[in-house]
């Protein structure tokens, strides 16, 4: 399936842009997207540390994803 | 009552104020936030947030439900900018009304602590020698 992943921040720097679109498997987890990244964008990983979100909710490594939500990558939040 | 704002125009402290003041509270608490001139000995030009609105919404929704489960508070706002902030411009305003002072205390403090570890709001610090996102990297 292909999912549309946005990036925000310094995320959205690396991704040289607002959104990307990232091929998976069907059922595949956010441990597999943050794989998928990470091999595409190396930057990722250097990162303090990331989350990602679905439907505007933390998601956990196990969580299933599937094409109809909206997908974001969080880079460590600074506001305040 | 809560009011939650994500705007790209400038703060409103008078505005802030005189909300929170409508209701006949014993205490009120108000934080603001301002840009800094200087972070770690470099000098601050300007300051950049980016926010994802929807979440960050949701992030704050879920910030205040605990604070009115958890202390006795009356009323609550806060309102974030976004956009391009100069040096002693403010990026957060942030109050509470409750009966007592250590309600109103005790939520503006969590509300302002939370927020800068779950809020989805990004902050990159613009000196004259180059910019940082910060908190990015370790």
């Amino acid at each position: 399936m292909t999912i549309k992943v946005l990036g925000f921040g310094i995320v959205r720097e690396i991704f040289g842009d607002q959104a990307i679109m990232a091929e998976l498997p069907e059922n595949a987890r956010i441990a597999d997207l943050r794989i998928y990244l990470e091999d595409g964008y190396p930057k990722l990983a250097r990162l303090a540390s990331y989350m990602i979100a679905c439907d505007d909710n933390y998601a956990q490594p196990t969580d299933l994803i599937n094409d109809r939500q909206e997908i974001a990558v969080i880079p460590p939040v600074s506001g305040g | 009552m809560v009011d939650i704002r994500i705007t790209p125009k400038p703060l409103d402290i008078k505005e802030c104020i005189e909300w929170i003041m409508a209701s006949e509270c014993g205490g009120v608490d108000v934080f603001i936030g301002r840009v800094r001139s200087e972070t770690l000995g470099s000098k601050v030009v300007q300051l950049e947030f980016e926010a994802y609105v929807q979440m960050a919404l949701k992030e704050l929704k879920v910030i205040t439900n605990y604070v009115i489960e958890t202390w006795k508070v009356e009323n609550i706002l806060v309102h974030h900018r976004i956009g391009i902030l100069t040096v002693g411009e403010i990026p957060v305003i942030i109050a509470v009304s409750a009966a007592h002072r250590d309600a109103a205390f005790d939520a503006c403090r969590y509300i302002i602590d939370t927020l800068k570890k779950t809020v989805p709001i990004w902050k990159k610090e613009i000196y004259e020698e180059g910019q940082v996102w910060v908190s990015a990297h370790p």
